[in-house]
């Protein structure tokens, strides 16, 4: 078992004072940043990723995918103590969850929400130690028409999963492609859409993008509520916990599918959010107390809860195996890399063996710290909640125009901030997706760079994507994902018709 | 209202890609000799652009988008947001002036007061304190220099 001594190697790495401190540092942080209305995971990590410039790569990795767990597990603090998401991915955790804390059981329900979460990613973990290096290996193989397949394929895919208009999904997604176009082509050395203004030379910089989109235009968003708190206080005592620990074995099958549906939305780029819906969907179909969901069922609070953090886990493995994130805030961590000199790719398991065994790792043992630490500390951030928004929004505008600055140590960065503030703000409300916008502005300078090799290779011959079994078959799956909203339409008319005809007959 | 919403979002794309396929065609969306050109690859993703927000905009002045005609934001809701960009954009434009630390200070302490209805001691303490919170974690622990503004009123502490 070649995984289980990298594995160990990878805790040799992770279990150093200076990580172990980082990765509680991490997910105290990020479970603040989980609680706190206008900062989330993508966000939240690209403020913070200036922190970690002057450490090394494998700390500073520790350190931010911890934030992410802190995050992961602070979505569901506020929704069941205030009734408000405070992950997109958690609001399914509100159905449930709320009700029980109104009845009074919010202790069980943030139990059984923390550790359905725990398990979800321990499952995710799991399969990513086992999984990931054999995508790695096999991704060895690929030439640039191969990448640019599963390019081609991860962004098709928003659009045969997203709910919104496709039409819309393509435009964000485009929009991203374009702005990550802006600046200097590295084939080349030509510049463009820099329409003679030179400080875009550098190109638009993405994590001023997911400061503006998701944070700034979060606030907008929040402002326009007019936020008032008002929330069930919980405590949670060693009872309470071995009290709901007792209960979980018995929804066993409920958990089982959740890590299913989460797993293989993570990997897919679907993401935690849908996952959690559609978890909660089915649990609540196939639960023999189906009836009671949204009354306050521990079950339904355990499914959403389990295949977020399934998902959010995963999505942790094509960005370690193949360089493609699966959610924007493994986008951000992707841009990390790159700033800290790694390139992402399926060379990473060769070249840097410390680092992505030390990131595997520690995901095994951020996981159990933030267990420890959300169930000890709940009314500690519930806390934070109640410090009143006129505070923070403020405070979190000052450290997103930081993050934003820090990057590139340019003022021009911090306009552009602002401006995705706004164009995130019209976006939500309009319903363009913001995830497939920042995947296309991390991910397009390499998708082009790919399909240009390609095209080179083959002297301008797109059959060159269709050339053997492996990209033919990406590309087709891609194209399927593309044209899945016409293809279901399709579909269900023909059933209807077949249906009608199939009634007519007998 | 949110169609009209819909229609000028729509419409601003629809010219984004059109200025995004014409400048690239401008750098060249040919093949030349030693490749695709610098525009190959926007060229075309400008189109898209241009297309899929074409087909959105014929469907919001069709009147078949989802929202219809529920207004966009209230006159009251807008006001709560411009509440927060105006000051946004002015406290970017201090950044500009004055530095981040001085400009975060005045910032906070003017939106509690203003916003959350806060006494201004207690508002200027807060602020105060986060300003100098930020110095001590960026300036002086982790040497990650913030702007200081092209008046730099804070030169006299040497950093």
């Amino acid at each position: 078992m070649e995984e289980i001594n990298a594995l160990f190697h990878g805790f040799s790495v992770a279990l150093t004072p200076f990580n172990l401190l980082l990765m509680f540092i991490g997910i105290t942080l990020g479970v603040i940043i989980g609680v706190l209305p206008g900062l989330g995971g993508a966000n939240g990590i690209a403020i913070l990723l200036p922190l970690t410039f002057t450490m090394s790569p494998t700390s500073a990795i520790i350190m931010l995918s911890c934030i992410y767990w802190g995050a992961l597990f602070g979505g569901a603090i506020t929704s069941v103590l205030f009734n408000i998401p405070g992950e997109p991915w958690s609001v399914a955790t509100t159905f449930d969850g709320y009700p029980m804390a109104q009845q009074g059981r919010a202790g069980e329900a943030l139990t059984g929400a923390f550790t359905s979460s725990f398990i979800g990613a321990f499952v995710a973990v799991v399969m990513i130690t086992f999984l990931a290096p054999l995508v790695a290996r096999f991704a060895l193989q690929f030439g640039p028409p191969e990448f640019f397949s599963v390019y081609f394929l991860t962004f098709c895919s928003f659009v045969g999963m997203g709910k919104g208009s496709p039409f819309k999904i393509v435009a964000a997604m485009m929009l991203g492609f374009a702005l990550a176009a802006v600046g200097m082509d590295t084939m080349t050395g030509r510049l463009r859409l820099t329409f003679g203004w030179n400080e875009l030379m550098r190109g638009v910089e993405f994590l001023c993008a997911v400061s503006g989109l998701f944070g700034i235009g979060e606030i907008l968003l929040s402002m326009e509520e007019g936020l008032s708190f008002s929330g069930k206080s919980a405590k949670i005592n060693t009872k309470v916990v071995i009290e709901t620990w007792a209960k979980l074995p018995q929804y066993w099958l409920t958990l089982v599918r959740s890590c299913l549906i989460g797993c293989w939305m993570g990997i897919t780029p679907g993401g935690a959010t849908p996952a959690s819906f559609m978890s909660y969907g089915v649990a609540k179909r196939m639960s023999k107390d189906g009836t009671k969901f949204g009354n306050g069922q521990l079950e339904g609070v355990m499914a959403p809860e389990t295949a977020a953090h399934a998902a959010g886990t995963s999505a942790l493995l094509p960005m370690i195996s193949l360089g493609i994130p699966g959610s924007p805030t493994a986008a951000v961590l992707l841009g990390g890399l790159l700033i800290w000199g790694l390139q992402p790719g399926p060379l990473l398991f060769v070249e840097q063996k410390d680092f992505v065994w030390g990131l595997i790792a520690s995901m095994y043992l951020g996981n159990i710290a933030g267990l420890i630490i959300v169930l000890t500390c709940v009314p500690l951030f519930a806390a934070i909640l109640r410090v009143p928004f006129s505070i923070i929004a403020p405070i979190i505008i000052v450290i997103c125009a930081i993050g934003a600055y820090t990057v590139h140590n340019a003022m021009l960065d911090i306009w552009f901030m602002l401006m995705f503030g706004v164009i995130g703000y019209v976006f939500k409300k309009l319903d363009y997706p913001m995830a497939p916008m920042v995947l296309a502005l991390v991910l397009g300078d390499r998708a082009e760079e790919n399909f240009r090799n390609a095209i080179k290779g083959s002297e301008g011959d797109l059959t060159v994507f269709f050339s053997n079994w492996l990209v033919g078959s990406i590309m087709a799956l891609g194209l399927v994902m593309l044209f899945w909203p016409l293809l279901a339409r399709l579909l269900s008319q023909l059933s209807t018709r077949l249906g009608a005809a199939a009634r007519r007959a007998p | 209202m949110t169609r009209t919403m819909e229609i000028i979002v729509a419409a601003v794309l629809l010219s984004f890609g059109a200025v995004v396929a014409f400048d690239s065609y401008r750098l060249g969306a040919q093949w030349a000799e030693e490749g695709p050109q610098s525009g190959y690859f926007p060229f075309y993703i400008g189109i898209v652009i241009g297309a899929a927000s074409l087909v959105t905009l014929v469907q919001a002045v069709l009147g078949k988008a989802a929202g219809g005609n529920k207004s966009f934001v209230e006159r009251e809701q807008f006001k709560l947001v411009l509440a927060v960009l105006v000051p946004a954009a002015l406290y970017v434009l201090g950044i500009q002036w004055i530095g981040i630390y001085v400009a975060s200070a005045i910032y906070i302490a003017v939106f509690m007061v203003w916003l959350g209805n806060y006494s201004w001691l207690k508002s200027v303490a807060l602020s105060l304190a986060v300003s100098a919170s930020l110095f001590v974690l960026f300036e002086v622990w982790f040497k990650v220099p913030l702007p200081k503004g092209a008046f730099d009123p804070l030169s006299f502490l040497g950093y």
